[in-house]
């Protein structure tokens, strides 16, 4: 199946020097719900920017369902909806006008029943006379999706589209998004928390330091991704670790107070029921216990480790 | 050709004019209006006539050329400029729509409104002086395309401020300078003759003096000099913005 966006050898150097994206090469295809994850200044945004039009890219050239950005922006343009990162609204405009423009701006014919629906979908409808100013940030947040679907695209970008967001309307922006996906809109959304992207993703693009480490299927990086730490503070000093223990991935702390064990969340069995039972038997008493995730610093590390 | 965006972003702007208009029209209705009152009627019936017209009248059309001017361009400025500052720009950019439509539409609607002002003011001054327009079709010739290509320097200007100082600068600084030395108080033969060949070098005395021979059938200098004046203007500011979303000069990194 030909994929509805095709990145092809897209860089970008700014005019300042600083080089946003190495050579990135992406296929999105039709209809997934595609999460690009990185850190902060990882070059999610200019990627983004570079496919809807905003920033010129230094190299390289994009298609998108077939047509090429530049020379039928008209056709490429029409079928993209874009939530920006920022909370940039218009100030004094109420939020139906607003919407309404977005819709004529992209060449749509007026259609109150339509924007109506859109409003009401993303519960604004209540607020349509607002001014925009007046609204709360997740109001706003709101506002700027419905203009983004306003239009009737076919793909959605969204970038960090919970970026300080309260818990209930990042659920509600979940099922906003799993409805959309429903209707066979594709959608890519870039974020930099590793559970966002679990719980929303059909695939996973991994991007760090301008360049795309890594994509693939969720279940298959989750696998990847999914290690995690229990860290077990004792309650006397250990020289080494005991015989019985050894056929657990130990780890001893050089000054013996503590082990470490690491294990798979996505593993059938973790093997802390073992290992605790291995210790109670061995007569080692801990005080205390943590576990960690692996920062999704350590986990980039690791995948450019691994990828090399 | 994208009809609906223009449709859409001239009727945006035009909303945003409605809101505003105590600041948009009462204003410079106002102070235009206390030109004429101090100018023209309190000082003007103690000036003598220039080139057979009443002072008083004489300075109409150049009054509302000024406001022409500064409307225009603040307008156009602001419009475009509001986007960028807060970031809504990014639609504009992402919409599919070219350049021309993007232009014809915030354009479009600055000049409306100056036209729309320069008409009402026009009106305000024949409450005060008596006004004769010897060439209506001229006389609405020249302020339309003066509003349209002071729309377009105005555009410009917006793209190119990077802070609401600079989009000041440019009307109180250049604008006003040159309109008050373009003639709109006196005709420039009025000048020692070292001055009068410094002033044909100000562009703004063409579109005054071009605007008040509509009027009075008088000018200072040919009046398709300040035709050919005018359109050449109106030529670079084009250019430049045609440039502008060429290179994405300011919009685009």
């Amino acid at each position: 199946m030909q994929p509805i966006i095709s990145v092809s050898d897209v860089s970008k150097t700014y005019a300042t020097g600083h080089v946003a994206l190495r050579t990135i090469n992406l296929d999105i295809r039709e209809g997934e719900i595609f999460a690009l994850l990185g850190p902060n200044g990882a070059g999610k945004t200019t990627l983004i920017g570079i496919i809807c039009g905003l920033i010129n890219p230094s190299s390289g050239h994009i298609t998108v369902a077939g047509h090429d950005i530049v020379r039928n922006y008209r056709t490429v343009r029409s079928m993209i909806g874009l939530v920006p990162q920022e909370l940039s609204t218009e100030m004094f405009e109420t939020v139906f006008a607003t919407t309404a423009y977005t819709r004529g701006l992209f060449g749509k014919p007026k259609n109150s029943a339509f924007v109506e629906k859109v409003l009401r979908d993303l519960s604004l409808w209540d607020k349509k006379d607002s001014r925009i100013m007046a609204l709360s940030g997740g109001m706003k947040r709101r506002v700027l999706i419905a203009k983004a679907l306003v239009h009737e695209p076919r793909i959605l970008f969204l970038d960090e589209p919970t970026a300080g967001v309260d818990v209930e309307l990042r659920k509600d922006m979940w099922n906003v998004i799993r409805r959309l996906r429903d209707d066979g809109v594709t959608v890519i959304l870039t974020t930099h928390y590793i559970e966002e992207a679990e719980e929303m993703a059909d695939r996973i693009g991994v991007i760090t330091k301008g360049e795309l480490i890594v994509v693939q299927e969720k279940h298959e990086l989750m696998r990847k991704l999914g290690k995690k730490q229990l860290v077990l503070e004792l309650q006397k000093p250990l020289d080494a670790i005991p015989a019985a223990l050894q056929k657990h991935a130990l780890e001893l702390a050089p000054t013996g107070t503590s082990l470490t064990f690491t294990y798979d969340t996505q593993a059938e069995r973790t093997g802390i029921t073992a290992l605790l039972a291995d210790m109670r038997e061995a007569g080692i008493g801990f005080k205390d216990l943590a576990t960690s995730q692996s920062s999704l610093e350590d986990i980039f590390v690791d995948l450019v480790r691994q990828s090399r | 050709m994208n009809f609906q965006a223009v449709r859409a972003i001239y009727g945006f702007e035009m909303a945003r004019w409605g809101r505003t208009l105590t600041q948009s029209v009462v204003s410079p209705v106002l102070s235009t209006s206390l030109y004429f009152v101090v100018f023209g009627t309190a000082i003007g019936s103690r000036i003598a006539e220039v080139d057979g017209i009443a002072y008083g009248a004489f300075i109409v059309p150049g009054l509302i050329m000024m406001m022409l001017l500064t409307e225009s361009t603040t307008n156009s400025a602001f419009g475009i400029y509001f986007r960028r500052f807060t970031g809504t720009i990014y639609e504009l950019l992402s919409a599919p729509v070219s350049a021309f439509e993007i232009t014809l539409g915030y354009v479009g609607a600055a000049a409306t409104k100056s036209v729309i002002l320069g008409l009402i003011i026009l009106a305000t001054a024949s409450l005060f002086v008596p006004i004769h327009i010897a060439h209506p079709f001229w006389m609405l010739a020249f302020l339309v395309l003066t509003a349209v290509t002071f729309s377009l320097f105005g555009f410009i200007i917006g793209v190119w401020a990077d802070g609401f100082e600079k989009l000041q600068i440019v009307p109180m600084l250049f604008l006003m300078p040159l309109t008050f030395l373009g003639g709109t108080f006196y005709s420039i033969k009025m000048l020692p003759p070292f001055w009068q060949t410094i002033a044909l070098f100000n562009p703004i005395v063409y579109l005054i003096n071009g605007f008040r021979w509509s009027f009075y059938e008088i000018s200072d200098v040919n009046v398709a000099v300040s035709l050919g004046m005018t359109l050449c203007f109106l030529s670079v500011c084009l250019v430049v913005i045609w440039w502008i979303f060429k290179t994405g000069y300011r919009l685009k990194p």
